[in-house]
C-alpha cells in the first residue's frame, strides 16, 4: 500500500460517510421530532435525537378514525394489487417464454407498445367512468396492475430456468397448470419477491390515481390523507408569522412528522428483508431486460 | 387435366394436415392459451382502449353525449393548442426541468456508484448501500411533508439557520426562482442511491486482469478510474442517457403537483400538471387530451429514436 492510496481512500470514505448521513438524516429528524413535544421541535428544529420525550402526537393522529379508513384502503389496495399482478406475470410470462406459442411475437410487440404510448390521463379517466370505477378502490388497483417492463423480467427469467425439470414432468405426465405451479412459480421465488416489492412499493406510494379517480374521503388511501395533514399545515408553514399559531393548530409539525412515520414504518421495515432480492432482480434486468 | 386434378388433391391433403396438426397444436398446448386470456383482456381493456379513447382530442366532447355522439371538429383543439401562450410557457418549463434534472441527475448516481466500488471494507459498503436505498422507497408525498417543513419560513430547519446568522427568513416555495432548485435536489437526493445500482452491476462485469494488469504498471487508482472503471461503464451510460433523452416530456406529475402552488406555475407548470389542471379541474377534456396526445406522440417518437441512437452503439434497448 502506498501513501497515495491512502489518501484516495480517507476522501472517499469520508465523502461516502457524509452522503450516507445525508439520507439518513431526514429520517432521524423525523422521528425525533414525532418523538418530541411541539415546543421543544420550536426551539431546536434540527435534532438528531427526541427532546422532552412524548408520545402525545402518535395518541392524537391515531385517535382520529380517517387514518385508520385510510390505512385498511391502503393495505387492501397494496395486498389485491400485489397479488394480482404477480398471478398475471406468472400467467402471461410462462406461456410467452415458449417458442411454440403460436402469436407469440404479436403479442409481445402488443405489449411493447403499451410501454412506448399510453392513451394519457383523460382518456384513462373516461375509461374509469365509462366502467363506473371513480371513487371505487379497484381504480387504485387496476390501472397499475400491469407493467410491460416487469412482465419482460419475468418472461426472460423463466426462459433462463432449466428446461430440462419441465421436460422431466412432462414426460411423466404433468399438464400445464401442474408444471406452472409445482415448477415454474417455486423456481421462481427470486424475481416474483422483486416484482412483489417493486409493486408494494408502488401500490403504497401510489398518490397520483387517488388524485385523479378518489373523491369520497371514506375511500382514500393513505398518500391522500397524509397530503390533507400536510396541506392543512402548509399553507400556514408557507407564511412568516405562522409560528404563533402552529401551536395550536391541529396539525402541527409533531403530528405531522408522526404521521409521515407512520406511513413510512411499514415500508422501511420490510425492504432491508428484501433487498438482496431486488438488486439481484435489479441486474437481472440490467443484463437481460 | 389428370395432373392439375392431382395438384389439387395434394393441396386439399396438405391444408387438411395443416388443419389437423394447427388442432392437436391447440389441444395439446391449450392451457398456455388460457394462460393468456387474463393478460391479454387486460391489455385491451386497460392499455388499448384509452389509446383509443385518444381520440377525444379531435372532439369537441361532452362527458354526457360521450365519444358516439360527441361533435367532431378535426384539428381545431391542436391549432388553439399551438395559438396559446400558455402552452409553450407549459413546454419551456418542461424542457428546462428536465435539463436540470439530467444534468444533476444522470451523472450523480454513475459518481456515487465508483465511489462505492472502491470500497474494499464490505460491511462499510453494506451499510451505506442499505442507507442510500433508503430514500427510495418514500413516497412524493412523504417527502414534499419534509420538504415543507423543512423549507418552513416560520419554523423550518433552514430558516432557522438563515435567521440564526441574522438573516430574514426565505418562503423558499413561494419564489418562483428556488422551485427548480428544489424539485431537483429532491430528486437526486431521493434517486441517488437506487441509481447505483444497474452501475455497480456495470462494473461487476469489468474484467478484474485489468486491474491486476495496471497495478502491474504502476497505475494509481485514479487513473485506473479514469481508464478502466469509466471506459467499462461507458455502454451502460450510453443506453441509460439515450433513454432518458428519449423521456425528456416526462418531468414526474407527483413531485410537481405537490410541491407548486399558485406563485410558482410560471416555472413549475409542466406538461403533464398542465394536462390534469385544464382536464379534470378546468373540465376542457378534449383540450387536455390533445395536450396529452402532443405528449404521448412526441415521448414515442423520441423513445424509438432513443432506441435506433442506442443501436448505432451496439446496444438494442428492447
Amino acid at each position: 500500500m502506498t501513501k497515495k492510496m491512502e489518501v484516495i481512500d480517507l476522501i472517499n470514505y469520508t465523502l461516502l460517510t457524509l452522503i450516507t448521513l445525508a439520507m439518513l438524516y431526514p429520517f432521524l429528524n423525523v422521528a425525533s421530532v414525532s418523538l418530541s413535544s411541539y415546543d421543544a421541535y420550536i426551539s431546536h428544529p434540527l435534532m438528531l435525537w427526541p427532546h422532552d420525550f412524548s408520545l402525545s402526537s402518535y395518541k392524537e393522529i391515531m385517535s382520529r378514525p380517517i387514518l385508520w379508513s385510510s390505512y385498511l384502503n391502503t393495505v387492501i389496495v397494496t395486498t389485491v394489487g400485489v397479488f394480482g399482478s404477480l398471478a398475471l406475470y406468472v400467467l402471461m410470462g410462462y406461456p410467452l417464454s415458449k417458442k411454440i406459442l403460436k402469436g407469440r411475437s404479436f403479442i409481445i410487440v402488443a405489449i411493447i407498445f403499451t410501454m412506448l404510448f399510453n392513451g394519457g390521463i383523460i382518456p384513462n379517466y373516461y375509461l374509469m367512468r365509462s366502467l363506473g370505477l371513480l371513487d371505487t378502490l379497484a381504480a387504485l388497483i387496476l390501472p397499475s396492475l400491469f407493467s410491460g417492463f416487469n412482465l419482460i423480467l419475468m418472461k426472460s427469467f423463466i426462459e433462463s430456468l432449466p428446461e430440462e425439470l419441465e421436460e422431466a414432468a412432462s414426460i411423466d405426465g404433468a399438464s400445464y397448470p401442474y408444471i406452472l405451479l409445482r415448477i415454474i412459480v417455486p423456481l421462481s421465488k427470486p424475481i416474483l419477491a422483486t416484482l412483489a416489492l417493486f409493486g408494494a412499493v408502488g401500490y403504497w406510494n401510489n398518490f397520483f390515481n387517488a388524485v385523479l379517480y378518489i373523491q369520497s374521503d371514506s375511500k382514500w388511501p393513505l398518500m391522500l390523507y397524509l397530503r390533507e395533514v400536510i396541506e392543512a399545515a402548509s399553507m400556514m408553514a408557507l407564511n412568516a408569522n405562522a409560528a404563533e399559531l402552529g401551536a395550536n393548530s391541529v396539525t402541527s409539525e409533531t403530528l405531522q412528522y408522526a404521521t409521515l412515520m407512520l406511513v413510512m414504518i411499514p415500508i422501511l421495515f420490510v425492504y432491508p428483508f428484501l433487498q438482496k432480492y431486488f438488486v439481484k432482480g435489479m441486474l437481472l434486468g440490467s443484463v437481460k431486460g | 387435366m389428370r395432373i392439375s386434378l392431382e395438384h389439387e388433391q395434394q393441396a386439399a391433403v396438405s391444408t387438411m394436415a395443416r388443419k389437423n396438426e394447427s388442432r392437436r397444436h391447440f389441444a395439446k398446448h391449450k392451457w398456455l392459451y388460457i394462460f393468456l386470456i387474463p393478460g391479454c383482456a387486460y391489455l385491451l381493456i386497460f392499455k388499448y382502449i384509452p389509446i383509443i379513447g385518444i381520440v377525444i382530442a379531435f372532439q369537441d366532447f361532452s362527458l354526457v353525449k360521450g365519444i358516439w355522439n360527441s361533435e367532431w371538429v378535426g384539428l381545431e383543439n391542436f391549432q388553439y393548442l399551438f395559438q396559446s401562450k400558455d402552452f409553450y410557457v407549459v413546454l419551456r418549463n418542461t424542457l428546462i426541468l428536465s435539463s436540470y434534472q439530467l444534468i444533476c441527475g444522470f451523472p450523480a448516481p454513475i459518481m456515487l456508484a465508483i465511489m462505492l466500488n472502491e470500497v474494499r471494507h464490505m460491511a462499510f459498503k453494506r451499510v451505506s448501500q442499505t442507507i442510500l436505498y433508503l430514500p427510495h422507497f418514500i413516497s412524493w408525498v412523504v417527502l414534499a411533508g419534509m420538504i415543507i417543513n423543512f423549507l418552513s419560513p416560520s419554523t423550518g430547519a433552514v430558516n432557522h439557520i438563515i435567521t440564526a446568522f441574522g438573516y430574514k427568513p426565505i418562503p423558499f416555495l413561494l419564489e418562483p426562482q428556488y422551485f427548480r432548485s428544489i424539485i431537483v435536489s429532491a430528486e437526486v437526493w431521493k434517486g441517488i442511491g437506487w441509481g447505483t445500482i444497474i452501475y455497480l452491476a456495470a462494473m461487476t462485469g469489468i474484467d478484474t486482469s485489468l486491474y491486476e494488469a495496471a497495478r502491474m504498471d504502476g497505475a494509481s487508482r485514479i487513473k485506473q478510474i479514469v481508464h478502466i472503471t469509466l471506459p467499462g461503464l461507458l455502454p451502460t451510460v450510453v443506453i441509460l442517457l439515450v433513454l432518458q433523452l428519449g423521456h425528456i416530456l416526462d418531468n414526474g406529475f407527483e413531485q410537481v403537483f405537490l410541491l407548486y402552488n399558485p406563485s410558482t406555475y410560471e416555472v413549475a407548470d409542466v406538461l403533464e400538471t398542465y394536462t390534469y389542471r385544464i382536464g379534470l379541474i378546468d373540465g376542457r377534456l378534449s383540450f387536455s387530451a390533445a395536450v396529452g396526445l402532443f405528449k404521448a406522440a412526441v415521448g414515442f417518437v423520441l423513445v424509438l429514436g432513443a432506441n435506433r441512437i442506442a443501436k448505432l452503439f451496439g446496444q438494442n434497448i428492447w
